[in-house]
This record gives C-alpha cells, sequence and structure tokens, in this order.
C-alpha cells in the first residue's frame, strides 16, 4: 500500500479537484474547435429542420378538420418533434461519446492522464470531473436542440406539445446515462474501442425499443418481454421511449394512435419507477467506473 | 524521516514478478540516482512509489507535496506552456501564481516561451515544460522518471544545474536514468536494480572499486592488477627494496559505468 506521510496540506478539496477536472475538460473542448464543429452542424441541423417544418405542415394543412377525425396539425407536430428527439438525443450520445471515450485507458496509454492523477485529486474525483463535462456539455446540448425543434415547430405549425420539459429532461438524461456508460468503459478499453462498444450499445438498445414497438402492434408477449429487458438494461432507451410517450400522451384520436408507434421506436410508458431507477443506475456505474479505476494500475 | 521509505515492494503482473522485495530509501534533501536496465523494474518502482501502480505486497511512504515526471508522458497539445503549470497550480493548490510559473520556466530555460502551445514545442522543450509542472507547489520530494530521455546535450545540462539547484532548495530526488555520468556527477546515492532486486547501493565513492595500481617506474609502467589504493605502501617498499626508483604511483579506480556493468553482469 501507498501512504502519505503528510497527507492535507494547501490541497483543493473534492468539489474543487472535480470542477477543475471538469473545466479543464471543457476548455479542452472548446479549444479544439468540438464546440464549434457542433454548433455549426446544429445550426444546419436546425435550419434543415424548419425547412422541413414548413414544407409538412404546408402539405398537411388540407387534411386538418377532415372528416376521418385526424388532428392533421398534432400529427405532422408530434411526428417531426419525434423525430427532431431521436435526431437530437443521437447527436447527444455522440458527442457523449467522443467526450468521455478515451479518458482513461485512452488518456493514460497517451501519457495525458498520469501527470493528473498523482497530483492530491483522487481518481474518483478526476472521473466525476470528467463525467460532470461531459453530462453537462451533451445534456445541455440535447435539451437545447430539443427545445429549439419544439420552439421552432410551435412557431411554424403553431402545434405545441403539452409536456415540452418533461420530454426533454428525459432526453438530456438518455445522454447523460451514456456518458457515464463510455466513462465506465474508458476504464477498460481504449478510446476506439469504447467508442464503438457505447455507439453500439446504444444502437441496440434503440433496436430493443423498435422490437418493443412491433410487439405492442402485433401483439407479441417476447418482443415485448425482450424489450422490457432492454429497457431496464439500458435505461437509456426506456428514458427515450418515455420522453416520446409524453410528447404524444395528449393527441387525440386517430392522429393519437398513429404517433404513438413513433418515429424510430414507439412511445412506452415504463411506469413512476424509470427515473428513480435510472437514478440509481447511474450511481452504480459511476461507482463501478471509479471502484475500477482506483484498482487500475497506470 | 525519510521523504521517500519503501519496504518490501512486490509488484506481479500475471506470472512476471517486476519487483521482488525492494526496500529504498531516500533521506529529506537527499538526491538518489536509480540505476538498472531495461526492465529492471526502475519505472515500475517509481510509478509504486506515487500511486500510479498498486503494489502487490509492501509498502511505501512518500511526504507530500512530491512532484513526479513520468517516463512517458504528454501535455494537452492545444495548451500553452503557461496554461499548463496553471493547471497543476490550481490541482496542488499552489497560491504560487504567476510569479512562481515564471520561475519554474526560467529554471528549466523556457522564460520565453510561456505562451507557446505544447504542440509548437520540441519533445525537449516538452521534457522541460514536463520537469516545471513536477516543480510545482514546491514539492519535497521528486521522482523523476528518465527525466533527460528526449534532451540534447544542453538539455541535459540544464536538468544538472536544476537538480543542484534542487539539491540547494533542499528536495529530495529519486532519479531514474540511463545517464551514469549525470548520476555520478550530481548523485548523493546510487541504487542499482536488476531483475526486480536492489543489487547495489552506496555513495558513487563507495561504490567505485580500485582496479589496479600504476606504478612509473625507470623501465617503463608497471600495473598490479587488482590493487587499492590501500596496497600502495607495501608495493612501494617492495618496489623499493628490489633497487627500482619510482617516478609516479597512480590508483586505478573503476568508474560507475564499470561497477554498473559488473553489478548487472554478476546478477544474471
Amino acid at each position: 500500500m501507498t501512504r502519505d506521510a503528510h497527507p492535507g496540506g494547501a490541497v483543493p478539496g473534492a468539489i474543487p479537484g472535480i470542477l477543475i477536472v471538469a473545466r479543464h475538460a471543457l476548455q479542452e473542448a472548446l479549444r479544439r474547435r468540438v464546440l464549434v464543429v457542433v454548433l455549426v452542424l446544429t445550426v444546419a441541423f436546425g435550419g434543415l429542420y424548419a425547412w422541413g417544418c414548413s414544407a409538412l405542415f404546408d402539405d398537411v394543412s388540407g387534411f386538418q378538420n377532415s372528416s376521418t377525425g385526424l388532428d392533421a396539425k398534432a400529427l405532422a407536430g408530434s411526428t417531426i418533434v419525434g423525430l427532431a428527439m431521436f435526431g437530437g438525443l443521437f447527436l447527444g450520445v455522440v458527442l457523449a461519446t467522443f467526450l468521455t471515450a478515451g479518458a482513461v485507458r485512452g488518456d493514460a496509454e497517451s501519457g495525458l492522464l498520469q501527470p493528473l492523477v498523482v497530483r492530491p485529486l483522487g481518481r474518483a474525483q478526476y472521473l466525476l470531473g470528467r463525467f460532470l463535462a461531459a453530462a453537462v456539455v451533451s445534456g445541455l446540448y440535447v435539451l437545447v436542440v430539443y427545445l429549439g425543434a419544439v420552439l421552432v415547430t410551435g412557431a411554424i405549425g403553431h402545434w405545441w406539445p403539452e409536456h415540452p420539459f418533461a420530454s426533454g429532461f428525459r432526453l438530456a438524461g438518455a445522454a447523460v446515462l451514456i456518458a457515464a456508460l463510455s466513462l465506465l468503459g474508458s476504464v477498460f478499453l481504449g478510446a476506439t474501442a469504447n467508442g464503438i462498444l457505447v455507439l453500439m450499445t446504444y444502437g441496440a438498445g434503440l433496436l430493443a425499443g423498435l422490437l418493443g414497438a412491433i410487439g405492442d402492434a402485433i401483439p407479441s408477449p417476447t418482443l415485448q418481454h425482450i424489450a422490457s429487458v432492454g429497457s431496464w438494461a439500458l435505461p437509456y432507451e426506456a428514458l427515450y421511449r418515455d420522453a416520446l410517450r409524453l410528447l404524444v400522451r395528449d393527441v387525440p384520436g386517430v392522429a393519437g394512435a398513429i404517433v404513438q408507434l413513433g418515429p424510430l421506436g414507439g412511445s412506452h410508458d415504463a411506469g413512476p419507477l424509470l427515473v428513480p431507477w435510472c437514478v440509481l443506475y447511474l450511481v452504480v456505474v459511476l461507482a463501478v467506473a471509479a471502484w475500477a479505476f482506483r484498482r487500475r494500475d497506470l | 524521516m525519510s521523504a521517500l521509505a519503501v519496504a518490501g515492494v512486490r509488484k506481479r503482473y500475471g506470472r512476471h514478478e517486476a519487483l521482488r522485495g525492494v526496500d529504498l530509501e531516500v533521506g529529506d534533501g537527499e538526491l538518489v540516482g536509480l540505476l538498472g536496465p531495461n526492465g529492471a523494474g526502475k519505472s515500475t518502482l517509481t510509478k509504486i512509489a506515487c500511486g500510479l501502480v498498486r503494489p502487490t505486497a509492501g509498502s511505501v511512504v512518500l511526504q507530500r507535496p512530491f512532484g513526479y515526471l513520468a517516463e512517458l508522458f504528454r501535455f494537452p497539445g492545444w495548451c500553452t506552456a503557461d496554461e499548463v503549470l496553471v493547471l497543476h497550480q490550481r490541482l496542488t493548490g499552489s497560491e504560487g501564481g504567476a510569479r512562481e510559473r515564471g520561475e519554474l520556466l526560467e529554471l528549466v530555460r523556457l522564460e520565453d516561451d510561456a505562451g507557446t502551445r505544447v504542440e509548437a514545442m520540441s519533445k525537449g522543450m516538452q521534457q522541460r515544460l514536463g520537469l516545471a509542472q513536477a516543480m510545482v507547489g514546491g514539492p519535497r520530494v521528486l521522482l523523476l522518471d528518465e527525466p533527460t530521455s528526449a534532451l540534447d546535450p544542453g538539455g541535459r545540462r540544464t536538468v544538472r544545474d536544476l537538480l543542484e539547484e534542487l539539491r540547494r532548495r533542499d528536495v529530495a530526488v529519486l532519479l531514474n536514468t540511463h545517464l551514469l555520468s549525470e548520476v555520478e556527477q550530481v548523485c548523493d546515492r546510487v541504487i542499482i536494480i536488476d531483475k526486480g532486486v536492489v543489487v547495489a547501493a552506496g555513495t558513487p565513492a563507495e561504490l567505485e572499486r580500485g582496479s589496479g595500481v600504476e606504478v612509473e617506474l625507470a623501465s617503463g609502467t608497471r600495473v598490479f592488477e587488482g590493487a587499492g589504493r590501500a596496497d600502495v605502501p607495501r608495493i612501494v617498499a617492495e618496489l623499493v627494496a628490489a633497487g627500482e626508483r619510482i617516478y609516479g604511483v597512480r590508483v586505478r579506480r573503476s568508474t560507475l559505468e564499470d561497477v554498473y556493468l559488473d553489478t548487472v553482469a554478476d546478477a544474471r
């Protein structure tokens, strides 16, 4: 065991240590122009979204209040916001993955980590600092993209979801969970392998959601069971589907039935335990990452 | 209290035992050179000392604050030299501010490169920045793992001057290096490690052994192999008694390099 002869002294406390690392990680994202690239791409995404939104509402305006009882505006609005949720979450997941995939093993292999963790900082604090930076950036990003899509949709098509913030927070939570999982993976894998693993795991979660939507529509208890297991094992997927549920819950009639099938995975009510489960899941993932990191030779 | 005390440290990587029970101490303000061939366990020992690697057994007591320069390290390319030091000041809680950073950069001859980005620096400049980083916060102990590996002769001279400065400041240093001449010039003590065990330790003078006595005679130079300083009076007396005229006597000493090579060869 290694002991300090004189522990303590003028060293940063736990919280300042975390904030120093988080600030450094954010500074790196800024200085390496990661955030600028993301901003430019997001503006382009927003422009295309506004264009598509305008064309969509123009196209469906003829169906409004028809004898079918189809609320075309609600159908168009919820569908396109649902697509924006998928797109925004995907970009947020990529961002979270890029910010964390090489945080431990990748940075240790390149020699960036060693000068930092020998400081009176603590490995758990380093890990939490990296997590904080990635969670803030990716969570905020997903939230901003989603709320931007809601605003654009409302301004162009005059359709507003009933629970815009509840959906947005669930989406942001999904990105935060991905950041934590990516950080855990970074303790064991190099940046490239971990990045691939995280994005494939994210894809596997989406696939489970799609199977669940099919299972609900057929209906198939087996597919529903697979989706349910997938949702609890990879709860970011459950958060995404729950966000969709909140988005379309109040859409009435035929339009409501259609949009509940959802774009790219249907809405699904995972029940009241979802949010507490996600919080517990996050804490466990970070605790396991910190434990494994503490035992790792660098 | 020792600046660094290592007791019975073992480290096993799977079947390979990198360290097999190492004991060593670095006293306050002492400059100790750690020598050994590649794979001897020097870097592992240094990493265990600063907490980067967990020992399989044994204990390490290290005074804080300490500084560490890894053998293989990198700073973010987007950072300037000054920003690297600012980050480490924050992490150590140093309140030295711009004055401390300026002094450290001056010590490693980077005073004109405070605003230079790491990505624009040569390997040698980065290594000198690494040394400055290790000294942030006024450490009582420095663990330097191959600090001169990327340096040209001028850079090595800078490090030697720096080590002398550390000695003046009473900072203890464990210097892991392959450059025996540096160790010979600046270290108070030398520890030679091979295959995970300490095979020799002592001051450079203690380690350097007599390897013969050369006597200049009228007939030429005669060498008494294996003789040491203590044998000189006897040799001289015997030669004079034999009627020889002596013009000079020199005790041949093995260099640290000879000792190192002999010790490592003996251990194999």
